[in-house]
C-alpha cells in the first residue's frame, strides 16, 4: 500500500503538511458548537410543524410557560425585527406565524435549565391547526391546477440555455429519462451554538457555520440589531458538506438569549438535524443526445426539473448550475438546455456538495454509455473524442479560458492498474456483496466496469461579487519572527486552515505561522462552498503576506539595506547576505490587510449565454463494481480517481477530497436516500439512512493531474466537489455493466438490480414555464435585492 | 440519582437523571467532551470509550450502569498538550485520517481497542472492527493507512 504521510510539521505551499487542527482533534479537544459550554446556559429547544402544508390557527403555550425551570417561551410575535430571513431570497419565518410549509418548520423556542426539560416543555406547546393541501410532488407543482404556494405560482426560475442551432440534425439520437432521490449531507457534527447576550444590548454567537458573514447579515435584521452587534466566532465544524450555508439556530438562541440575559445553547439531535438543514435536490431529467456516424456530439437537448422545497435557499443557484452543465464537458457545437426549480411543500433543498452538478453528471454519462453502445464504440474512446479543453465553447457561450486537462483525466484514470480478480479460495466471507450480513459465498457474482467525466465550476458564479479578507500580522515572538493569519473563512474539515497557513509559510519565509480564530472581527471570507476557499483563502493569504514582508523590507530599506531583499530562516538577506535578523525589524508589528477577489463574470442572458462560471475543475473516474445477481447486493471493488486541483497545495489534502467525495457519491449511487412521502421524512436516523462504512468503501486509486490554473494564486483551481460528482455516475455505469439493467433512478436499490421494480418511466417533460426570463422569480418580482422580503404570506417585514 | 464512576483513573461523582446516557454524564457532568454524540443510536461509534475494558458506544450505556465501574476515554490516551499522544493518535496526524474530526475520537479509541486485541489484524478483520464507526469526511481510505501504519509500530515494539 502506497501512504502518502504528512511528515512534516511546518511546510508551505505544494508540501503533504499535517493539518494544524489535528492534534486536538485527534485528542477529542477541538470544540464542536456541540461542545460549547459557558456558566449558568440555558439550552433551548425548537417545536417544530409536523404538516408539510396548515394555517396556524392558535398556539396555546399556557401549559409550556409554568413548566419546571423554562426561562422562555417565544413565537414569531416575540421575534424583535425582520420576522424572515434566507441566504438568497428572505423567504422564510425564522418562527411561523400564519402558515406553516413543511414537515420540521420551526414554530416555537423554549429555553430550559436543562435539555429535558427544554424538550418536555415544547412538548406542551398546543398548537392547532388547519390542515391544507400541500403540494409535495415537483412535476404537480408546476401544472396548472396546483394550490400555489406563491403569490406567482410555484417556479422559483426558469433557465433557458439556447446555444447553436437546437434543431440541428444528428446521425443517431439516444433518448434517456432519469431521476435521482434526496440525498442528505449527513455531518457527523450536528448543528450546535452558543449565544451570549453582551452588555452592549447585543449578543457574541459562537456556531457552527460555513460562513460568518452571511449567517449575520440574515441574523442581525431579524434581532432589530445593527450588524456590529451581533459578533460571531466560529464553533468547530464538524462537516458541512453545504448543510451549514443556511441558517439553523442561529436566530432562535440569539432570540432566546437577549430574552432571558442568559448564555443559550441549542445542539439538535440527529432526527432534527434532518428536518433542520437542507438537502441534496431530488431531480427529474430528460435528454436527448445526438452524434454523428463518427461519434462526434453534434446536438444535446436536456429538461431539468429540481425540487427546492418549501424555500429559496440556494435553489437559484444551484438549477443554474445543473442546467449550465447538463451537457457534460464535451464540445457540443447545438443545445436546448432548460432547467426549473420548483417550490413544493417537501423538506427545503439547496446546497450539497457538487451543487446541482451531480444530478445531471448521472445523466449526461449514462447518455455517452448508451451513445457509445448505439455506435458499438469504447465509451472510454468516445468520451476522449469529444472531451472539451481549453478554448472550447460550451453551451453557455462561454470560453473555458483556463486550465481544462479533460483528456489528460480520462488517459489516467483509464490507465490506473484494474483491481485482481479475488480468488475464491482464500476470499475473506466479508468481502462479498452484503458481506458483513454473511448472506453469500459469491454464488452469482457479475463484475462490471463503469467510466465518467465531470466538471463543475470553482467559486461563486453569475456575476457574483466573491471575495475573502486576510490579515496578516508579523510579530516577534519569544523565539523568533511569527505571523498571524486572521480570516473568516471557515474550516469544515477539508483543510482550509492548513493551506492558508502554508501560504503565509510560502510566502514570509517564516515557520512559525499561527491561525487566529474566524469571526467577523474582520470582513467577509465569503462562503467555505463551492470549491473555493483553497483558491479564495491561499489567495488573500498570498496579498496579505506580500503586503507585510514588503512593509518589512521598506523597514530594512530605511536601516539602509538597499539591494534584493529576501527572508531565510529567520533572517533578512540582501542580494544573499545577512544583513540581520527580522525580529530586528519587528519591534513594532506589521499588520497588512487585503482582499482577493477572483475575475468577475456575467449573469445569464435570455438565451442563457454569457460568460457565467470563474473557472472549472474536471474529474475522471472508472469504478468496478460487483453486483451478487440472485440478491441484488453491490459491492463497490475498485475506485480509480483523476482529480484536477490546478495544482496541489497539498497533495494528501487532495488525495482526502477524491477519497471522501468518492464515498458521498458512492452513497448517492447505492444507498443513500431521503426518503419523503407526503412531505414526511420516513428515514431521519442513522439506523434508517445508511452512508457508507469501512465495509462499503474500495479502495481508491488517486491520481492528481497537475494543471496550473492560469492568473490565479499558486495556480489552484479547488478539489473539493469533484469526485463526489463522478463516482456517482461511475458506479451505476459499472453496475449497469454488470447487470444490462436500464438503472436510471438513483440510489440504484437491491429491487431494481434483479429486476424486480423497473426503470422508472415517463410521460415526458413538463413543458417549459411561462416565466419572463433566467432571472429567479423573486428578481424579477422587484425582490432581488438580497434579503429581500418575500415571506409566504407577504407580510415578513414587521 | 448519585453515581460514582472511576473516569479515567479517579473516582467522581455525578447527580443525574436516570434517563441520562452515559455519553451525557461524561459531556455534561465530568466535563470530558471527547466523546461525541452523533447519532445517539449505536449507530455511529462517534462515543466508543471502554467500559470496564470493553469497548461500548457510551450512548447505549445508562449513566447509572456505570455506577461503581471504570470508564476510560479517549482523554486517557495522551498526555497534556503536544507531547506524550497515543501512537494510534500519531498515526492518524500521518496519514491524513482526519478532516474534520468528528470521527476522530472514537476511532482513535475503537482503533487502540482493536490493536491491543490483535496486533496485526488482516484488512477485512480492520474493516470488520471498524465498521462501526462512521465517518463522512475521508472515505475511509487514509484511516486504512492509519491502522497499517500503528500496527506496524506496534509490531515493531515502538510502543
Amino acid at each position: 500500500m502506497s501512504v502518502r504521510l504528512g511528515e512534516r510539521l511546518g511546510g508551505g505551499v505544494g508540501e503533504s503538511v499535517r493539518r494544524v487542527d489535528g492534534i486536538p482533534k485527534v485528542k477529542g479537544e477541538f470544540a464542536y458548537g456541540g461542545d460549547l459550554w459557558h456558566d449558568d446556559m440555558l439550552f433551548g429547544h425548537t417545536l417544530r410543524s409536523p404538516h408539510p402544508r396548515a394555517r396556524i390557527r392558535s398556539i396555546d403555550v399556557s401549559e409550556a410557560l409554568g413548566g419546571p425551570g423554562v426561562h422562555a417561551l417565544l413565537l414569531a410575535e416575540d421575534v424583535p425585527g425582520r420576522r424572515t430571513y434566507g441566504l438568497e431570497f428572505a423567504d422564510q419565518p425564522v418562527l411561523a406565524w400564519d402558515e406553516v410549509q413543511y414537515v420540521g418548520q420551526p414554530v416555537a423556542v423554549v429555553a430550559a435549565e436543562t435539555p429535558e426539560l427544554a424538550r418536555r416543555a415544547v412538548g406542551r406547546i398546543a398548537v392547532d391547526y388547519e390542515v391544507l393541501q400541500p403540494v409535495t410532488d415537483m412535476e404537480e407543482a408546476l401544472s396548472p391546477d396546483a394550490p400555489k404556494l406563491r403569490e406567482w405560482g410555484n417556479v422559483l426560475r426558469h433557465v433557458r440555455i439556447v446555444h447553436g442551432d437546437p434543431d440541428a440534425e444528428a446521425d443517431v439520437w439516444v433518448e434517456g429519462y432519469y431521476e435521482t432521490g434526496m440525498q442528505d449531507q449527513a455531518a457527523l457534527g450536528l448543528e450546535a451554538g452558543l449565544a451570549i447576550p453582551a452588555e452592549d444590548g447585543g449578543v457574541d454567537l459562537f456556531v457552527s457555520t460555513q460562513w460568518l458573514h452571511v449567517d449575520r447579515k440574515q441574523i442581525a435584521p431579524c434581532l432589530g440589531l445593527p450588524e456590529e452587534k451581533v459578533r460571531l466566532s466560529l464553533a468547530g465544524v464538524g462537516g458541512a458538506f453545504g448543510s451549514r450555508e443556511d441558517l439553523h439556530m442561529q436566530i432562535h438562541a440569539c432570540m432566546l438569549a437577549l430574552h432571558t440575559g442568559r448564555p443559550v445553547r441549542i445542539t439538535y439531535d440527529r432526527a432534527e438535524s434532518f428536518l433542520a438543514h437542507v438537502h441534496r435536490h431530488p431531480s427529474r431529467i430528460w435528454m436527448r443526445t445526438g452524434a454523428s456516424h463518427d461519434g462526434r456530439l453534434v446536438n444535446v437537448r436536456a429538461r431539468v426539473v429540481v425540487d427546492g422545497g418549501a424555500f429559496a435557499s440556494s435553489s437559484t443557484a444551484v438549477i443554474g448550475n445543473a442546467t449550465t452543465f447538463a451537457a457534460g464537458p464535451y464540445e457540443v457545437p447545438n443545445a436546448l438546455l432548460e432547467g426549473t426549480a420548483v417550490y413544493t411543500n417537501n423538506p427545503p433543498c439547496g446546497a450539497m456538495r457538487g451543487f446541482g452538478a451531480p444530478q445531471v453528471c448521472f445523466a449526461y454519462e449514462a447518455q455517452m454509455d448508451k451513445l457509445a453502445k448505439t455506435l458499438s464504440v469504447d465509451p472510454i474512446e468516445l468520451r476522449l473524442l469529444n472531451a472539451a479543453g481549453t478554448g472550447s465553447v460550451l453551451p453557455t457561450g462561454q470560453v473555458i479560458r483556463g486550465s481544462a486537462p479533460v483528456r489528460e483525466l480520462i488517459e489516467r484514470a483509464r490507465d490506473i492498474p484494474m483491481p485482481e480478480s479475488e480468488r475464491a479460495e482464500i476470499r475473506d466471507p466479508v468481502t462479498y456483496p452484503g458481506g458483513a450480513g454473511n448472506v453469500s459465498r459469491g454464488e452469482s457474482l457479475k463484475r462490471g466496469v463503469g467510466f465518467a467525466l465531470g466538471y463543475k465550476n470553482v467559486a461563486y458564479s453569475e456575476g457574483f461579487d466573491d471575495f475573502h479578507e486576510a490579515r496578516v500580522t508579523l510579530s516577534a515572538g519569544a523565539e523568533g519572527p511569527m505571523a498571524e493569519v486572521h480570516s473568516a473563512g471557515v474550516e469544515c474539515g477539508q483543510g482550509l486552515s492548513t493551506v492558508m497557513v502554508q501560504a503565509a509559510r510560502t510566502e514570509l519565509g517564516i515557520d512559525d505561522v499561527r491561525l487566529h480564530l474566524a469571526d467577523t472581527e474582520v470582513d467577509s471570507a465569503g462562503s467555505t462552498s463551492a470549491s473555493r476557499q483553497t483558491l479564495m483563502g491561499s489567495g488573500a493569504v498570498q496579498l496579505a503576506a506580500r503586503a507585510a514582508r514588503d512593509e518589512l523590507f521598506s523597514r530594512a530599506r530605511a536601516a539602509g539595506h538597499g539591494g534584493e531583499l529576501s527572508i531565510e530562516d529567520g533572517m533578512i538577506r540582501s542580494d544573499g547576505a545577512a544583513v540581520g535578523e527580522v525580529i530586528d525589524f519587528l519591534r513594532e508589528p506589521v499588520v497588512a490587510t487585503r482582499v482577493f477577489r477572483h475575475r468577475t463574470t456575467t449573469a445569464m442572458d435570455h438565451r442563457g449565454q454569457g460568460d457565467v462560471h470563474v473557472m472549472f475543475a474536471f474529474s475522471a473516474q472508472r469504478a468496478v463494481v460487483e453486483v451478487d445477481e440472485d440478491l441484488g447486493l453491490v459491492r463497490v471493488v475498485q475506485v480509480a480517481s483523476a482529480m484536477d486541483p490546478g495544482r496541489s497545495i497539498n497533495p494528501q489534502g487532495v488525495e482526502g477530497q477524491s477519497e471522501g467525495g468518492t464515498a458521498m457519491g458512492l452513497g448517492l449511487a447505492v444507498m443513500e436516500e431521503i426518503q419523503v412521502t407526503d412531505g414526511i421524512i420516513g428515514n431521519a436516523s442513522f439506523t434508517d439512512y445508511l452512508i457508507p462504512t469501512i465495509l462499503d468503501m474500495p479502495p481508491v486509486v488517486t491520481e492528481i493531474v497537475e494543471a496550473p490554473e492560469p492568473d490565479v494564486p499558486y495556480g489552484v483551481k479547488g478539489a473539493g466537489e469533484n469526485a463526489t460528482i463522478v463516482a456517482t455516475a461511475a458506479i451505476v455505469s459499472a453496475l449497469r455493466h454488470a447487470t444490462g439493467r436500464e438503472l436510471n433512478r438513483i440510489p440504484v436499490r437491491p429491487d431494481d438490480l434483479v429486476g424486480l421494480v423497473p426503470p422508472v418511466t415517463t410521460s415526458g417533460p413538463p413543458p417549459p414555464p411561462d416565466v419572463p426570463g433566467p432571472e429567479p422569480m423573486p428578481t424579477f418580482f422587484g425582490q432581488d435585492e438580497v434579503q429581500a422580503d418575500i415571506s409566504p404570506s407577504g407580510e415578513g417585514r414587521k | 440519582m448519585l453515581i460514582r464512576v472511576n473516569v479515567n483513573g479517579e473516582w467522581q461523582e455525578a447527580d443525574v437523571w436516570p434517563g441520562a446516557s452515559l455519553l451525557f454524564a461524561l459531556r455534561e457532568d465530568f466535563g470530558l467532551r471527547g466523546s461525541k454524540n452523533a447519532c445517539e443510536q449505536g449507530e455511529c461509534g462517534s462515543c466508543s470509550v471502554w467500559l470496564d475494558g470493553e469497548l461500548v458506544c457510551a450512548c447505549l450505556v445508562l449513566a447509572s450502569q456505570a455506577h461503581e465501574r471504570e470508564v476510560r476515554t479517549v482523554e486517557s490516551l495522551s498526555g497534556p498538550g503536544e507531547e506524550g499522544l497515543h501512537p494510534v493518535q500519531e498515526a492518524f496526524l500521518e496519514a491524513g485520517a482526519v478532516q474534520c474530526g468528528f470521527c476522530t475520537p472514537g476511532l482513535v479509541v475503537a482503533v487502540a481497542d482493536l490493536l491491543d486485541h490483535d496486533p496485526s489484524p488482516s484488512e477485512a478483520a480492520v474493516r470488520e472492527a471498524l465498521s462501526g464507526n462512521l465517518c463522512r469526511c475521508t472515505g475511509y481510505q487514509k484511516i486504512m493507512d492509519a491502522v497499517s501504519l500503528a500496527a506496524e509500530r506496534k509490531r515493531g515494539g515502538d510502543w
